[in-house]
């Protein structure tokens, strides 16, 4: 393979007119109207959109311990073919990577394979119990180098705790990611609480239990002068609880993220009683749905997370009750972001680079991720034929796992082509 | 009718013929010295319970034996369920096996929806006996029928559902089936004890008992579950039974045609005092004795009907 790629007539940010872009070296070389000398890659690119590569802050990859339902090949290949060049690998595997050697292992896994770059997400507390630290720094310090904490799956409920791993956490400057979910309020819990659980059956989470965590995380991270990131925001609520936390923020940084699919499915899906429908925090109503796609246009949901949860059939396969929450992402987010944000016309595509790549990348401070498209710049690198649909099919995806919500839909907004530091990763939804 | 998971969406007039098909079953076998009909002879019906329930497994059971179907029990203790196998892979073998009809209770709400769409390709019938919060629709058919024999009919009658609505499958599924054939429901519970959305539902509300008896023609008390009186749903035994509880006074409150219901079982006393439970406005054993011939009629609307026609 050539180690020069031409990109020829794509427009960068879908703006302006066409322009090739070389690539060379791991780097963006040259922009305008280029020839291609001998031996460069070319890639044709009329009327497709080039961005900088996507970067997901909150990923599942399995890996060490359900390596059935994906490991960190399999999901880097579903990321590289979603268009992500970037990932964070959450801390929920078995064993829990709260310590040095299971962040290290996952970070080597990822760097072993070479599709995306793989951060692995520390916990927070030791097992995810929520009782005692984790050891934050020796993990910050590894070679791994964390940049995100989370018990996600989890809160960190204890507010004396939560208080203590937000001060702790300055010292190193990282984020801490939180699940926000007040446990004594979704015990049992099924569905969003509403008409239509009650209708079915179901035990309700209701959007306080999120809600209420948010407001309480918000006034401990200003207390701290931490850096808080509230994971897969899910209702209207806790939307308008970050516009009073960001307006009013004193020492505290803030950031949220929401997932493609509370952007698009609603509380509606459940009367199926698949539980390819369940996640946690549940789908929610078409109100809250609208009103996350309006902060996300309006920055007050900084960015989009898929919350990518693969999990094998016979999880899946059985009782909503017993089911493990949780649906497939990398490799159709931007296929629902396109369907629920540039078609509708709350973002453009530049917005669609800042809420999938830029402002992950900030969020993170990956110094790599998320640049500007400028010669010199990393070539992280998304090409998207934005007129292109494409249909879903569990099986077709590269996960090990295949349960997608979107099964057999049509969707908007392909993935052409990905490039991490100058190389191909996917292409034409194929791997390299 | 294929299957019976709910009485939400279920189509009142067959919902009607069943409640027809039941209480000519109940003549037909009226003063009998055999109860046995030949009509499902040689059809395999399997119940199949994940949770504990003598009253409605018997009486399922005995349907199914008045019909001449052969009726196998399985329970989550002794089998394969107990040992951990999945519902999906225990439907696929007991359609691989033979049965007809899977009558299925379970503590997952919706456990008896996905059992039918495993079982769709088998033609196996799938009978909900209760599934989690969700719905119990031959509860509320054989209530339906009681109050039908009693009241002659549920056209413009108003029904009250009191006490543990949020949890109640029953009062689910009695719900839509008394409001499909025009009743008036009333819930009165303790707000903690009411669905989240409960407006959207076609009933009113009450927190007051006492302000709704004069005007109903029926009362049927719900079960409070021992764990609901240590849950906060609401501070004590004796102030639940206080303000929802059915006593003798009260009784005297309801018209005197009102009739008084219990799915069973009961908490005599704190739910609904002895005297009330045995008084001649309570069907509460007439329900029981109902149940057997509407299921026997859901049974034959599922696996005869069509034939017969």
């Amino acid at each position: 393979m050539s180690d020069q790629v031409l990109i020829r007539g794509a427009r960068l940010y879908g703006e302006g007119d066409p322009v090739d872009v070389l690539v060379a070296h791991g780097l963006i070389a040259e922009i305008g109207s280029i020839e291609a000398a001998e031996g460069t890659e070319v890639v044709e690119a009329a009327g497709q959109v080039l961005l900088p590569g996507f970067v997901d802050l909150h990923t599942h990859l399995r890996e060490p311990g359900r390596e059935d339902a994906e490991t960190v090949e399999t999901g880097s290949a579903a990321a590289a073919l979603g268009g992500y060049t970037a990932v964070f690998a959450m801390a929920n595997t078995d064993p829990v990577a709260d310590n040095a050697v299971v962040v290290e292992h996952v970070w080597r896994r990822g760097r072993e394979v070479g599709l995306v770059d793989v951060h692995p997400v520390g916990a927070v507390t030791v097992g995810l119990n929520g009782e005692r630290l984790a050891e934050l720094g020796t993990m910050a310090k590894s070679v791994a180098g964390v940049r995100m904490f989370s018990d996600d799956g989890h809160c960190v409920a204890d507010p004396l705790l939560m208080r203590r791993a937000l001060e702790y956490s300055t010292a190193l400057d990282v984020v801490i990611a939180q699940h926000a979910e007040e446990p004594r309020l979704t015990v049992g819990a099924q569905a969003h609480e509403g008409e239509i659980a009650s209708r079915l059956g179901y035990a309700g989470w209701p959007a306080s239990a999120e809600e209420s965590i948010v407001a309480r995380d918000c006034l401990l991270a200003g207390h701290a002068g931490a850096r808080l990131h509230v994971c897969h925001v899910s209702t209207a609520g806790t939307a308008e609880v970050l516009r009073w936390a960001k307006d009013r923020q004193r020492a505290g940084t803030i950031s949220a993220e929401v997932t493609p699919h509370h952007l698009l499915l609603t509380d509606e899906r459940l009367a199926s009683y698949d539980p390819v429908n369940k996640v946690n925090p549940p789908l929610r109503t078409g109100g809250d749905a609208a009103r996350l796609r309006a902060a996300l246009a309006e920055g007050v949901i900084d960015c989009v997370a898929t919350d990518h949860a693969p999990h094998p059939v016979q999880d899946k396969d059985c009782e909503w009750a017993v089911a493990k929450p949780g649906m497939l992402g990398l490799q159709t987010a931007l296929s629902v972001v396109t369907e629920t944000m540039v078609r509708t016309g709350l973002l453009d595509w530049r917005g669609v680079a800042r809420v999938m790549s830029e402002r992950p990348a900030e969020i993170a401070g990956l110094p790599d991720q998320g640049r500007p498209l400028l010669a010199g710049e990393p070539a992280n690198l998304v090409l998207v034929d934005p007129d292109a649909e494409w249909t879903v099919r569990g099986t077709e995806l590269a996960s090990l796992a295949a349960n997608t919500p979107y099964e057999g839909m049509r969707l908007p907004g392909v993935v052409t082509l990905t490039l991490l530091r100058g190389r191909i990763t996917a292409r034409e939804g194929k791997i390299g | 009718m294929k299957h019976l998971l709910a009485t939400d969406g279920l189509d009142p007039r067959l919902a009607t013929a069943v409640l027809d098909t039941a209480d000519e079953l109940k003549k037909t076998l009226l003063g009998r010295e055999v109860r046995k009909l030949p009509t499902l002879r040689g059809r395999t019906v399997v119940t199949l319970f994940y949770e504990n329930s003598t009253r409605t497994r018997v009486s399922f059971e005995i349907a199914g034996k008045w019909m001449s179907a052969d009726v196998i029990n399985v329970s989550s203790g002794g089998s394969s369920v107990g040992k951990g196998e999945s519902l999906r892979d225990t439907a696929l073998t007991l359609a691989a096996a033979g049965a007809d009809c899977v009558i299925i209770r379970h503590p997952a709400s919706g456990a008896a929806h996905r059992l039918a769409g495993w079982l769709a390709e088998s033609g196996t019938a799938v009978v909900n006996a209760g599934d989690g919060m969700h719905e119990h629709p031959t509860q509320a058919l054989l209530d339906a029928a009681t109050l039908r024999e009693r009241l002659g009919t549920l056209s413009g009658r108003r029904v009250a559902i009191v006490g543990d609505v949020l949890h109640s499958r029953v009062a689910r599924s009695n719900i839509h089936l008394l409001t499909a054939l025009g009743a008036e429901v009333v819930l009165v519970a303790p707000p903690t004890l009411l669905p989240v959305g409960v407006s959207a539902l076609p009933v009113t509300v009450s927190h007051e008992l006492d302000a709704e008896l004069a005007a109903l023609d029926a009362v049927m008390m719900l079960r409070v579950q021992a764990e609901r009186m240590h849950g906060g749903f609401f501070p004590s035994a004796r102030e639940y039974s206080v303000a929802y509880g059915l006593s003798e006074q009260r009784l005297k409150m309801l018209p005197e045609h009102a009739v008084v219901l219990h799915p069973g079982p009961m908490l005599r006393g704190m739910e609904i005092a002895s005297a009330v439970a045995d008084a001649p406005s309570s069907a509460i054993t007439e329900q029981v004795r109902n149940g057997v011939h509407v299921r026997m009629a859901v049974l034959y609307h599922l696996l005869a009907g069509e034939e017969e026609k």
